[in-house]
């Protein structure tokens, strides 16, 4: 096995645990942060490619990388906002009650 | 492949695995943190310096205290009473399991795609911050202003998202 | 000779290290750094705690400690031993391990800052490249324990005092980093030691030294402010304000746990200041050229404690703000302010060597200061305190 397979099933795990936790849990804070783990999962396939690639002087992947932390910087802020509105008017973060679209 | 990636990587799936299987909330957000703590090692591992660096400064220093703050205002510390995980659970547990597996075979079986072991850079590759600096102001200028724009709309739509009750109420 | 004394810690390092087989000599060369770093500081903090009494005392017109030793010097050692010997009380109802491991983390956090700050020529134990987005990413882990404290006491006042830090330190995060930003602009690197090294240069026998420039006073008013609020000292010691949350966040801390927290936020403070020296006040450089013969980490280590005693002294000086007052200067003053700096040190660097830019980059900074301060004084966002007495 090489280092860039063990990076790769690495990132894999991460990837399904953080897709269990979005697909099973029912507070919508935990889901939030199943989908923070899979993108994390992304980020260490791209540095992990970017490292063992054949041109890492491009630094594409890295790149990448740090545009990914900066959108999922963003994407947390509105996600958790978001969460925070709908606790307020709905009284409850069980996204199993969430299953009307009339307030 | 060193006891020290192994170690790395145990960490951070064993921080990923509480955090989304933990009962209380907010350990499961200080579950994150530690997974995000081994991904930056492993960055760090892995010669990525800065972006190790960027990811411990925007995930557990803003990332991890935005949940737990909205763990803490929406009183998500209380265990619910009608368990954690949603009724459709075994489902979802299928589809990850699933995904999984597909993933790891595709990994192990195209190993011939893959820079073997003699193929790999065993040289670090000597990217400075410097470099960085100036791949981001050079030929990637578009995506930053980009994600400025996007972080600035971010910052405003989150703000007026989270503020919005008080005008209605009153 | 003097060479010799700037350089005493270095040698005695490869003299010890010298002992050892080769290949162990690097990795027994960090130890020795971390080992340093490990008893240097809290004995700087044993001093500070005994300076910061003795100077509290004298502005409050009394003594303080002057029991133990003469003239009081051994209260520290008294404080330390106390704070051993006492018992350790965990409430029945708080989350032991998150309790345990609050202060633990805080600690260990601190002490990592060190490691890329450059405390003489040559003493800097990882020259990084990135070394101040370390110490950044490192100093935004701190609030992640002073959250873990707060949270697992099961105490409303703990969670509060708790709440109010890290907002307060989030708040004042984004000044902290905009305002160092000017100087990455300007040395055009975020090493640490690179940037000692471009204020390492003199004209007519004075520094160039980043606080001798327009952009580079306001950016040092603005990192100090910030730096108060982030190591909750006061008037920002609101978290831990004793008349309303006891003692904020480690309220249900008791005996050696209760040291660490304290011992963290000291040790903190001093790294940050040790950070703001390095960045405004040029290191381990000497202040004069005909200084230059005083070894390096004297300078530097005096430029901290002198920080310190500012500390001391806004403490034993300043009333604590209120909370909306505090959030309020940190994003409609604070940060306005950072960024115009940061606009400002653009214009510096881009106007060239010559007198015009001195005159343009300081009008600039007083007009937008009075400016904001005028029109934030007006709408009652900032300003003198008012004081209402109950009635």
């Amino acid at each position: 096995m090489t280092p860039l397979t063990g990076y790769l099933l690495v990132a894999a795990l991460l990837f399904a645990i953080g897709l269990a936790g979005a697909l099973t849990r029912r507070n919508a804070i935990l889901v939030l942060i199943g989908i923070e783990l899979m993108l994390n999962a992304a980020n260490l396939n791209f540095i992990a490619f970017w490292r063992y690639g054949p041109h890492p002087e491009a630094l594409t992947g890295m790149m990448f990388a740090i545009f990914s932390i900066a959108v999922a910087a963003a994407e947390a802020a509105v996600g958790l906002g978001l969460v925070i509105q709908i606790h307020r008017h709905a009284h409850t973060t069980d996204l199993d009650q969430m299953n009307r679209m009339k307030g | 492949m060193s006891i020290v990636f192994f170690a790395i990587a145990g960490l951070s799936v064993a921080g990923a695995l509480a955090a989304v299987a933990l009962k209380n909330t907010v350990h499961c957000a200080l579950a994150l943190t530690v997974a995000f703590a081994g991904l930056a090692l492993l960055f760090l591992e892995l010669d990525a310096q800065f972006a190790g660096f960027a990811q411990i400064l925007v995930y557990i220093g803003a990332v991890a205290i935005l949940v737990v703050f909205a763990i803490l205002l929406t009183r998500g510390s209380e265990t619910p009473k009608d368990g954690i995980y949603s009724t459709k659970w075994l489902l979802g547990l299928v589809t990850a399991s699933g995904i999984f597996a597909v993933l790891a075979w595709a990994v192990l079986h195209s190993t011939w795609a893959l820079p073997g072991p003699e193929g790999a850079p065993t040289a670090a590759p000597a990217v400075t911050v410097m470099d960085i600096g100036n791949a981001l102001m050079g030929r990637y200028v578009l995506p930053l202003e980009i994600v400025a724009l996007l972080l600035t709309s971010a910052l405003i739509g989150a703000v007026i998202v989270a503020m919005h009750e008080k005008e209605s109420a009153q | 000779m003097i060479e010799k004394a700037d350089q005493i810690f270095v040698l005695l390092g490869h003299w010890l290290v010298s002992f050892l087989p080769v290949w162990l000599q690097p990795a027994a060369m960090v130890l020795l750094g971390v080992l340093a770093i490990i008893v240097t500081f809290p004995a700087l903090f044993a001093i500070t705690v005994l300076l910061e009494r003795k100077g509290l005392g004298r502005m409050q017109n009394r003594y303080g400690p002057n029991r133990v030793g003469p003239f009081g010097i051994f209260q520290p050692v008294a404080d330390g031993i106390k704070s051993l010997t006492k018992e350790d009380i965990v409430p029945t109802s708080a989350d032991g391990v998150v309790h345990f491991l609050a202060p633990v983390f805080l600690v260990v956090v601190v002490f990592m800052g060190y490691a890329v700050l450059p405390m003489g020529r040559n003493m800097t134990l990882v020259s990084m490249d990135a070394g101040l987005l370390f110490f950044f990413a490192i100093g935004a882990s701190t609030e992640l324990s002073v959250f873990m404290a707060g949270w697992s006491s099961r105490n409303k006042y703990s969670l509060l005092g708790a709440m109010r830090a890290v907002a307060q330190m989030i708040s004042y995060e984004v000044p902290l980093l905009l305002s160092s930003l000017t100087i990455v602009m300007m040395t055009g690197s975020l090493s640490l030691g690179k940037i000692v090294e471009a204020q390492n240069q003199y004209t007519w026998g004075l520094p160039h030294w980043y606080i001798f420039t327009p952009w580079g006073f306001a950016g040092f008013l603005l990192y100090a402010v910030a730096t108060t609020a982030e190591s909750n000292r006061s008037p920002f010691d609101l978290p831990e304000g004793e008349s309303e949350l006891v003692a904020g966040y480690f309220t249900e801390y008791s005996g050696f746990k209760f040291a660490l927290f304290f011992l963290g936020e000291y040790v903190g403070m001093m790294s940050i200041s040790g950070l703001g020296t390095t960045l405004f006040l040029g290191g381990w450089s000497a202040p004069l050229q005909i200084l230059g013969w005083v070894p390096s980490w004297c300078w530097f280590f005096g430029k901290v404690m002198m920080s310190m005693c500012v500390f001391i002294w806004m403490r034993g000086t300043l009333p604590r703000l209120r909370q909306d007052q505090l959030m309020n200067f940190a994003w409609k003053f604070v940060l306005p302010l950072t960024l115009v700096n940061l606009m400002v040190a653009a214009t510096w660097r881009f106007l060239g060597a010559g007198w015009e830019r001195w005159v343009i980059c300081s009008a600039i900074l007083i007009l937008v200061y009075t400016l904001m301060g005028r029109s934030g004084m007006r709408r009652g966002h900032i300003g003198p305190r008012s004081y209402r007495y109950a009635e």
